[in-house]
């Protein structure tokens, strides 16, 4: 299975977001977005899982779904999203409970993600009880369950602490190195992109084109910033360029 | 810096401190304090005989002839018509303010309409249309829910589509995502997230029932609160007048509380 970007433009009216984007997501690759703050990563995302309508171009699915998916496209997003008024069970049961699921089997599948995103002792509680690192285990643990063929993940971590964030991205590590899910991880975290992605694709700002798609080859295990201290720094530099742009730019939009 | 308990503190002035007040807090008993002092003040009055009992009963009097009221059962039968008209025309507005609500704050088209055909209809003092609904539904039961019912029904509407447009869109792009029918969305995301506004929103309409339901009962009722309190007005019984208002201000507490009981109820997740 895998996912073709062909052509795909988009704009909010007058404001071109993103334009020409040709791109496909590999089974089983976890492909990075990287790009300065308002290049339209977010739309892309949008646009891959079927939530945004592109104007131009379109996005298709080449090859069968992995067997058991329930929700082909499955989002985490940046604020979690999560209902206020469901406890952590509930929230997960979301995803589950208008697919033709046993009782047992859903509970199982509950259970299941919750035991892989270390919140089985959690499951009763509410979201306004639980930090904002456990807030987005739970996004991820509903996301699992919906059993999706592409994870979709729009900055997962930034609404998070530094120290959190080091956290979950182990556990995305330990995660991925469980279960090959093909994921496309929006991030304008240059170390979290590097440190989780097969692939790097870079953006440039608006409107969003692709600057540069870079393969990191370094074994997900050895890599330690020594490792990736090249790619880095050549990576550094395109974006560092692309962001003083965008943030001059959106103060020139204000003014 | 490590402590070090043999250094004399350095001589100096401390900062002072600016980051009081603006934070009210309550104190435990003080209105039950203020409230008893001022039926004692308003008894002494009326016993030192500084009023004239007909403008203004004593507290006593008042107690008096709610006690003879309650005593002759002619106290709950005028409580249990004001409460059924109250119940009845509440739940009618509520039931089709919510529908009228949820469809403003759902479909483009119902909104359109609805939103200028509200706001033009809002500001009309229901009780007016009183007379209209006599001729309509007769001198009965019937036109006094009418104009309760409509009266709860604009604020219930307001309230309902105000609240379906406070539930966050992310929420509804997240139920989307995961594939939920457009049915789920509705009732597992904009109904409870519209639950505080739809809350707040029936205390208003409670507050606007009972207004209406004296109002109604004052231009005709033979049993009501309303037609205690007019018709103890024109025979100049001032302290059954005043029971009647007390009985008043009892229900609207009582409906506060229960609503405030629902709130904390339904709302634990806040
Ligand atoms: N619904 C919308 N209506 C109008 N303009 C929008 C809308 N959503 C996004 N935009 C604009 O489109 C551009 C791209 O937005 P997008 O959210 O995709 O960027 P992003 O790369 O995800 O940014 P960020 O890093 O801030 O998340 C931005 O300039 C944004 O202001
Ligand atoms: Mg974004």
């Amino acid at each position: 299975m895998e996912l073709v970007v062909d052509g795909v433009g988009h704009a909010y009216d007058d404001l071109v977001a993103l334009d020409g984007i040709d791109l496909e997501v590999r089974d089983g690759e976890i492909l990075a977005l990287i790009g300065p703050s308002g290049c339209g990563k977010s739309t892309l995302l949008g646009i891959l899982g079927g939530l945004l309508r592109p104007t131009r171009g379109e996005v298709r699915l080449v090859g069968a779904l992995p067997p058991g998916t329930l929700n082909p496209f499955t989002y985490v997003f940046q604020d979690f999203a999560l209902l206020p008024w469901r406890t952590v069970e509930a929230n997960i049961a979301l995803a589950l409970e208008h697919h033709s699921l046993g009782a047992a089997e859903r509970r199982a599948a509950i259970d299941e993600v919750l035991a892989l995103t270390g919140l089985a002792d959690f499951r009763a509680a509410l979201p306004k009880q639980l930090s904002g690192g456990m807030r987005q285990r739970v996004g991820v643990a509903r996301a699992l369950a919906a059993r999706p063929a592409v994870l979709l993940l729009d900055e997962p971590l930034s609404a998070l602490d530094a120290q959190t964030r080091d956290l979950l991205m182990e556990d995305f590590e330990r995660l991925w190195a469980q279960r090959r899910i093909t994921a496309v991880y929006v991030t304008h975290n240059l170390d979290e992109a590097l440190r989780l992605a097969d692939r790097v694709v870079v953006l440039s700002r608006r409107p969003g084109r692709i600057r540069e798609i870079v393969t990191v080859d370094v074994p997900r295990g050895a890599r330690s910033m020594a490792a990736l201290a090249g790619l880095h720094e050549r990576l550094w530099r395109t974006i560092r360029d692309e962001a003083a742009s965008a943030d001059r730019e959106i103060a020139a939009d204000a003014a | 810096m490590p402590p070090d308990a043999t250094a004399a503190p350095a001589a100096g002035r401390t900062v002072p401190f600016r980051g009081g007040g603006f934070a009210p807090r309550l104190h435990r008993g003080a209105a039950l304090v203020a409230f008893a002092a001022l039926i004692a003040a308003w008894q002494a009055a009326a016993s030192l005989k500084l009023v004239n009992a007909l403008f203004l009963p004593s507290p006593l009097q008042i107690a008096a002839s709610l006690y003879a009221m309650a005593a002759t059962g002619e106290l709950f039968l005028h409580v249990a018509a004001s409460l059924r008209r109250i119940l009845l025309g509440w739940a009618f507005g509520t039931a089709a303010g919510l529908g009228v609500g949820f469809a403003i704050g759902l479909f483009g088209l119902v909104r359109s309409i609805g939103l200028p055909l509200v706001s033009a209809l809002f500001p009309i003092p229901k009780i007016a249309l009183l007379p209209l609904f006599i001729l309509w539904f007769g001198i009965g039961e019937p036109s006094k829910v009418a104009t309760i019912a409509l009266g709860v029904f604009f604020p219930t509407a307001i309230a309902a589509f105000g609240a379906v447009d406070n539930v966050p869109k992310s929420l509804i792009r997240m139920a989307q995502s995961f594939g939920l029918p457009p049915f789920d969305i509705v009732r597992k995301v904009v109904l409870p997230g519209a639950l505080p506004g739809i809350l707040s929103g029936f205390r208003i309409s409670a507050s606007i029932a009972l207004i209406l339901v004296v109002a109604a009962e004052m231009i005709n009722a033979q049993t009501g609160i309303g037609a205690l309190v007019l018709l103890a007005g024109s025979l100049m019984q001032t302290d059954q007048l005043l029971a009647g208002v007390v009985v008043l201000s009892v229900l609207g507490l009582v409906i506060s509380f229960v609503l405030g009981r629902l709130e904390r109820r339904l709302l634990r997740w806040r």
